[in-house]
């Protein structure tokens, strides 16, 4: 392939992220690296928008179907979400629903593992797979008259996967591969270590498992797994592009409408391990990542908590960017993001700096977040109003993103937002919503990890006056 | 969709792909300078200076220009190749004309002693940071090596001595030498009232004065052979090819960008069948890259370093069999299918069409509309991927090698 033209996004399967990195390097490298949240407030802009058609079914058996036909695109793209995620791995397997998933690419239906790639190649599908905590999601995206063939194909591979005993060792060696691939990878495995410590269990577990528990999985415990995981009830699928509501409806009520739902079953969250730990680290630069605690998309304080994380780190004038890389020359990558379960928030931050600066920027970033409490100026939340204004009206132009919208609405909220629903919420905010939001949920309650050569001091409650 | 350009009396060009359909402005400046315009003293400037503009103008302080473009809700960035440097943002269209004034002011950057000593630690963190990623400067040392003393060999980021070193008279000195009028473009995409656009742009950009800028193209010689490099700690084992492959100027690309697909794409290449599906690697790709004179391929493995051995022969027999048998209609079908639905994906979005559009024009001087993207990938034939096989052979490659083990070339 050629390498990934700038800006690119390459639907990744079986590539780790560092990868796409080191090549995209290649090429060119970038003034910022600029994180794009999984959750951004979205919101409208009446001049950039079109009213939108927005669909939604769901089956006797559970499965919700949700589009969003849209004008002046060629293509579409859909999204499978499926209940299957890290959290229901068991105690002595984890890494199991990453298993799974790399088992179910090894043949479905009709095809074989080479077919399967060869069909979705003819019909130039651009596709990903991926776990999280709570799914495993499936994605495509082509050229909108291809999507019918390669929705057939997909549906092949939720409920028909051969999961073919010989493949198991070729799987694992690829779950082997990938948990090598993240020693090498320090951002990623210190953003992992923060995350396994700042989620209540069993959330926050990589997706990817460890050596001692893939080593033990057979094949029982993937067709195990995928009978008691890959299932109707619960699972999501949305189109986004040039596709017709009726037809779509038609065709997946075809494809799925005679799949049987599974049992109930419910996860039980145990405490987060939060505090502070330094995972020794040979390497230049120490990572510094660090945790606390927000509400939950569904929560009616998500558009207050949401645009306090954007005076943090959305646009290159928001703070962190500001002063831990502008004015301080601390780092080249500092972001914080919005994160979120089903019911707890979450704002993960991180910043990667050479080790002798890495207490300073530590300091400096911690000062950054309790100072958002004493509250935020009427101009930063112009900007941000600006900034996510113009963010969905892009979004606009991709149909992989109003898919993922769509989709991930309908998990948190069991519908999907109109676009005039989110602009009025977000206008309607005022500085002293913030700012009273900001006072009542301060920053705290962190969960740090760094990565590198030796420890640093949490130390929490110096102004930046006295620092 | 139609295709404009004029060009300011001072020669910088204005080139634009008007959308009437597109809700989105995307707009940005491509200098026709990047590291190969370098010396090795000046090692990493071109990017440098890319974030120097950033840090303020005249008019504005780099509090500003960061103020400006969010209050906007624009989004922008900048980047730095070998051959480019460009500064974009893409915005609604009622911003045009602003964004255009921020762009336009930060292509004349105050380059401020104190704020170049404050970027500098950024630069050096951003060096350090890929120094801890893989492949671990392996490909910065295969650049060396497969270029020898051309300056493609010479890397974006230049190294924390070089970097550490300069001055920031030097850096004026460059920006002097390379940010002419007639050596940037403005282009843009989506959105786009072109007859303003070129007015707004000669009120800003009209009063630059031209002066004479080349660069020194000639095909870059290659240096084959195979290095190791030790690196106790990696838990992987990388390793990284260069071989040559056609130029920015040759037709060839085409069929080379095919080949690459064929054999190395992420998804049911040749190499993804032989090494990733198998488990035998963590990542295996082909990857064609277009320079001025003379492409390259660059293959990256990255696999268990017990493997290592191992997958390099399958790696070199999997180019040896695609040389000697060529490749088949199947594979050249597929190729073809997967490129033109990713050209039309990517043709949806504003600033992916900028940076198209912009890409062609800074190497070529030519535009391409979507439709005839695709046609050209509709033009070419097996024979053409098999010729391009045979004339830039990938088994004639500068290899590189770094992780744990020590192992010769294998047999």
């Amino acid at each position: 392939m050629t390498v990934p033209a700038i800006g690119r996004i390459i639907p990744i399967a079986r590539t780790s992220s560092v990868w796409i990195l080191a090549v995209a390097r290649l090429q060119l490298a970038w003034r910022a690296f600029l994180f794009v949240s999984n959750c951004p407030i979205n919101l409208d802009d009446r001049r950039g928008l079109v009213t939108q058609n927005l669909h939604h079914h769901t089956f006797d058996n559970g499965l919700t179907l949700l589009a969003e036909p849209m004008r002046g695109v060629e293509s579409a793209a859909f999204t499978i979400l499926m209940p299957a995620g890290a959290i229901y791995d068991p105690q002595d397997r984890f890494g199991l629903a990453g298993f799974t998933c790399e088992m179910t690419l090894r043949g479905c239906g009709s095809r074989d593992a080479r077919k399967f790639i060869d069909d979705l190649e003819t019909l130039g599908v651009e596709h990903g797979e991926g776990v999280s905590d709570s799914h495993t999601s499936f994605g495509g995206a082509t050229l909108a008259e291809n999507i019918p063939a390669a929705l057939e194909i997909f549906a092949d591979l939720v409920r028909r996967p051969h999961l073919p005993e010989d493949k198991i060792e070729p799987s694992r060696q690829v779950m082997f591969q990938e948990l090598r691939g993240i020693e090498d990878d320090p951002a990623q495995k210190a953003m992992q270590e923060l995350k396994r410590r700042h989620l209540p269990s069993p959330f926050g577990k990589p997706a990817s498992g460890d050596v001692e528990s893939v080593t033990k999985i057979q094949i029982d415990d993937v067709r195990k797994f995928y009978e008691n995981s890959y299932r109707p009830n619960g699972c999501l699928i949305g189109f986004a592009g040039r596709i017709d509501w009726d037809e779509t409806l038609k065709l997946v009520e075809k494809l799925f409408g005679d799949w049987q739902p599974g049992p109930e079953r419910s996860v039980v969250s145990q405490s987060r391990i939060g505090g502070y730990a330094n995972l020794p680290y040979d390497s230049n630069q120490t990572q510094v990542s660090l945790a606390y605690p927000s509400v939950p998309y569904a929560h009616e304080d998500y558009y207050r908590a949401s645009a306090s994380v954007g005076v943090l780190s959305s646009g290159m004038s928001a703070r962190l960017f500001t002063e831990v890389r502008e004015k301080r020359g601390l780092c080249y990558s500092v972001y914080a993001s919005y994160h979120s379960l089903k019911k707890t928030g979450s704002v993960f931050c991180y910043a990667g700096t050479s080790a002798d600066r890495a207490q300073e920027t530590l300091d400096v970033t911690i000062q950054e977040l309790e100072r958002l409490s004493e509250g935020i100026e009427d101009d930063e939340l112009d900007r941000l109003k600006a900034r996510v204004r113009s963010a969905l009206v892009m979004q606009q132009e991709s149909t992989s993103a109003r898919t993922a919208a769509i989709v991930r609405d309908w998990y948190f909220l069991n519908r999907i937002r109109s676009l005039e629903e989110i602009e009025s919420r977000l206008e309607a905010l005022t500085r002293d919503d913030i700012n009273d939001y900001v006072a009542k949920h301060p920053a705290q309650d962190f969960t740090v990890v760094t990565l590198g050569p030796s420890p640093l001091e949490v130390n929490l409650g110096v102004s930046a006056s006295e620092a | 969709m139609e295709f404009r350009q004029a060009k300011l009396d001072n020669g910088l060009e204005i080139v634009a792909e008007c959308n009437p359909d597109a809700r989105v402005t995307a707009l940005g400046f491509f200098v026709k300078t990047g590291s190969r315009d370098e010396t090795p003293e000046l090692a990493g400037v071109s990017h440098f200076l890319e974030h120097m503009a950033f840090k303020g103008t005249a008019k504005r302080s780099a509090e500003q220009v960061n103020r400006e473009f969010d209050a906007m809700g624009a989004e922008n960035n900048a980047f730095t190749s070998k051959e480019t440097t460009a500064y974009w943002a893409s915005v609604l269209p009622d911003y045009t004309e602003p964004t255009v004034d921020i762009l336009a002011d930060i292509m004349r950057p105050a380059l401020r002693s104190e704020d170049f000593e404050t970027e500098k630690q950024v630069i050096i963190e951003e060096i350090k940071m890929y120094e801890d990623q893989p492949p671990f400067g392996a490909d910065e040392k295969c650049e060396e090596l497969h270029f020898g003393q051309h300056p493609l060999a010479y890397n974006v980021l230049g190294s924390v001595n070089s970097i550490q070193q300069l001055r920031v008279e030097q850096m004026r000195e460059y920006f002097e030498n390379r940010y002419s009028p007639n050596n940037i473009t403005l282009v843009a995409a989506g959105q786009v009232d072109f007859d303003r656009l070129v007015e707004m742009t000669d009120a800003r950009c009209g009063n630059w004065s031209p002066f004479e800028t080349s660069r020194h193209v000639v095909t870059p010689p290659r240096h084959p052979g195979f290095h190791r490099l030790q690196k106790e700690t990696s838990a992987q084992q990388y390793t990284v090819q260069l071989s040559d492959a056609p130029g920015a100027e040759n037709e060839e690309r085409f069929a080379a960008d095919l080949v690459s697909t064929i054999l190395g794409d992420s998804s049911g290449s040749r190499l993804y069948w032989k090494l990733i599906d198998s488990g035998e690697a963590e990542h295996a790709g082909l990857y064609f890259v277009e320079y001025q004179g003379g492409g390259i391929f660059w293959t990256m493995l990255s696999c268990d370093p017990e493997k290592a051995t191992d997958n390099l022969r399958l790696l070199r027999s999997t180019y040896e069999e695609a040389e000697q048998d060529g490749l088949t209609e199947i594979e050249h079908a597929q190729a073809k299918s997967k490129t033109k639905a990713r050209l039309v994906l990517a043709g949806e979005r504003s600033r992916r069409r900028l940076f198209a559009v912009g890409s062609h024009w800074i190497a070529r001087e030519t535009y391409f509309n979507v439709r005839q993207e695709l046609d050209q990938v509709d033009a070419v034939t097996l024979d053409d991927i098999n010729h391009v096989l045979r004339k830039y052979p990938l088994t004639q490659a500068t290899t590189v090698t770094i992780g744990p083990v020590a192992f010769n070339e294998p047999e």
